[in-house]
């Protein structure tokens, strides 16, 4: 085994250039195929799992879907408002726990200003355990125009405790669209990995009072987050509002309603994993056409050893192992390229969303690709490997006298 | 008994052969014979060269006796086993173990150094041994070369390089194939000397075949292969 490891270590080095590019088109390919395998169950994971804290979310009447988006995600258009008296109805209902409300509207150079209540910062876990804390500052004054900024948005815009800002009209940034108000930054949150900490947060009644915000709408909400009693209850309020009424929605349960989402889009990540492992096979391919190539330049090498007492299956296995060498070479550099990529996806997500992927969390393709990519390898070194083992000693020692 | 293994035909016969014939298929589709050896023996430790011109099958002669070859018919027998009846891998064992070869043109591995090279020799049969093979390289001078590559050497120091592989695996049989083809006169003397005294230093048996009569005239012993070839008597009446 020694002598076969070294007959490896020598041939690659030998054949280097072509070693190398073989290796990093392995890589490439290996890091894609974990990263669009890591990114597809770390997001669908991660997404289903988040709902800052809420079982339902309850706003006007139309897709579950775009109403979870935009109140716990603070994505996609609010669906409507609802009257406050709807706001106020569900969080005297026996089988709320608590009500907070949400407006939307605003935003400041592109990020979402949301108006709530100061509950949402002193009642809620928003995991299992953990409440909103400050990284500095404190909470704003609800009858005040102030502001608490989450980690990433303050990070981005650069606004520190004791910063003023103007709020922008719109969800979509335009500079001629500018609020008279001036805010005062209170406090700063600390990171939460949630769509939280890119939304700008001011005091419900701040929002819906905005200079140039309908005054007939001066009290309506976006939205209510809900936590129930008990999960039968979420099954009675769906009854109530989605069957029997026709006037708002109620988005329960959020998990099952992301999780909509993914099976939705499951033919896409589908697609990319068909191309990241046809991208895969073509790089064992690579392997195969790289070392058949080198064949001629390689038999003379092959005689001497076989000259030398060499089995035949002994130069076979050196040739399959060298494929497999070349595999593991790449798919070690593929953690580099899976590095790269996923920080690369991590970033627009968490600018997109809040939320932080656990990139270096385990999972299984982290085992099984490798191995799968380098047994394709070995299986791509098969070919050249017969070659090799049918190589003519007396024919390739010349010359002859 | 097995098969493959009987008493050596003499009682210090080394190498036997006997009605060994070897053809190959010419381009016009017929079969030509190359070797045609009726008997041949090699007593252990004997040193003989063949004398024999290009072509006359001295290659084919050697590389059927070391195994790389497989007759058409007769058998070889080394230290009492039968090459001739062994399988391809028992060829490739035995060659590994008993026999070592120098070729014209050495036949080193490029890409390994020399000490490797020499490594190699001993690694598909009693196993590598760093030590020994330092010691061998150092036998023939070249124990400030050991990790330099054969492109590094001359063409002397290369030939001084596989004599050692030749020779690192105590063989009981060397077989050496024009081993002074490439090399200039002083050169060529001083390694045929070598050859012969590290053959002598190992109890090695050496079989040469050259067309060289300097080489030639350095051994006591000298048989002319066209006499021992019957293919070669055929083609030239």
């Amino acid at each position: 085994m020694k002598t076969i490891g070294l007959i490896i270590l020598r041939s690659l080095r030998q054949h280097l250039l072509s070693t190398t590019i073989t290796a990093l088109s392995i890589a490439l390919a290996g890091g894609l195929l974990m990263s669009v395998w890591v990114v597809k169950v770390q997001s669908q994971t991660t997404f289903t799992q988040v709902n800052t804290g809420f079982d339902a979310v309850l706003g006007a009447r139309g897709s579950k879907l775009q109403l979870v988006l935009n109140a716990i995600f603070h994505l996609e258009a609010s669906p409507g408002n609802l009257a406050y008296s709807d706001y106020e109805f569900i969080k005297r209902h026996p089988a709320v726990k608590l009500a907070v409300p949400i407006a939307v509207g605003d935003n400041l150079r592109g990020y979402r200003i949301v108006g709530t209540g100061p509950e949402l910062f002193s009642d809620v876990e928003y995991v299992p355990g953990k409440k909103f804390t400050f990284a500095t500052g404190t909470l704003f004054n609800p009858a005040a125009k102030e502001a608490v900024l989450g980690d990433f948005v303050a990070r981005k815009l650069g606004l520190h405790s004791g910063d003023t800002f103007h709020p922008f009209h719109g969800l979509i940034y335009d500079e001629n669209n500018q609020h008279a108000e001036t805010y005062l930054v209170t406090g700063i949150l600390a990171p939460s990995n949630t769509p939280a900490d890119k939304v700008i947060w001011i005091p419900l009644h701040g929002l819906q009072t905005m200079t140039g915000h309908d005054p007939r709408a001066a009290t309506d909400v976006s939205a209510v987050l809900i936590q129930l009693r008990s999960p039968t209850a979420g099954f009675m309020l769906d009854m109530l509002y989605n069957k029997q009424g026709n006037r708002l929605t109620f988005a329960y349960p959020i998990g099952a309603i992301m999780a909509e989402l993914f099976n939705k889009i499951g033919w896409f990540d589908q697609v990319l994993t068909l191309i990241s492992s046809l991208v895969a096979l073509v790089s064992a391919g690579g392997v195969l056409v790289a070392i058949y190539n080198s064949m001629a330049a390689r038999r003379r090498d092959i005689a001497i050893l076989r000259a030398l007492g060499a089995r035949r299956r002994t130069i076979f296995s050196a040739i399959v192992l060298e494929a497999a060498a070349i595999g593991l070479l790449g798919m070690i550099a593929a953690f580099a390229a899976y590095a790269v990529i996923l920080t690369g996806v991590a970033t627009v997500i968490r600018n997109q969303t809040g939320v932080l992927l656990n990139t270096w969390a385990y999972n299984p393709v982290m085992l099984w690709a490798p191995l799968g990519m380098i047994a394709l390898c070995a299986l791509g070194g098969l070919l050249p490997a017969w070659k090799a083992y049918r190589t003519d000693i007396a024919d390739n020692l010349a010359p002859v006298s | 008994m097995d098969a493959a293994v009987r008493p050596n035909a003499g009682p210090m016969s080394l190498l036997s052969i006997s009605a060994l014939q070897k053809s190959f298929r010419t381009p016009e589709g017929e079969r030509k014979t190359i070797v045609d050896v009726p008997a041949f023996t090699l007593a252990a430790g004997q040193q003989l060269a063949l004398r024999g011109e290009s072509g006359s099958g001295k290659t084919t002669f050697l590389h059927l006796i070391a195994g790389i070859l497989a007759a058409d018919s007769g058998s070889i027998h080394i230290d009492g086993r039968d090459m001739a009846a062994l399988g391809e891998s028992g060829r490739d064992r035995l060659r590994a173990e008993s026999i070592g070869y120098i070729f014209q043109t050495f036949n080193l591995l490029q890409g390994y150094s020399v000490l490797e090279n020499v490594m190699l020799g001993m690694a598909f049969g009693r196993g590598s041994d760093r030590d020994h093979a330092t010691a061998m390289l150092e036998r023939v001078g070249l124990s400030h070369r050991l990790q330099h590559y054969p492109r590094q050497l001359s063409t002397g120091q290369q030939q001084r390089v596989a004599v050692a592989r030749a020779l690192a695996n105590h063989p009981k049989l060397v077989l050496a194939d024009e081993p002074t083809g490439n090399l200039d006169h002083r050169n060529a003397r001083d390694s045929l000397a070598l050859i012969r005294e590290t053959c002598r230093e190992n109890g090695a048996a050496l079989l040469l075949v050259s067309h060289d009569p300097g080489v030639l005239a350095a051994f006591e012993d000298v048989q002319d292969f066209a006499t021992l070839n019957r293919a070669d008597q055929e083609a030239a009446r």
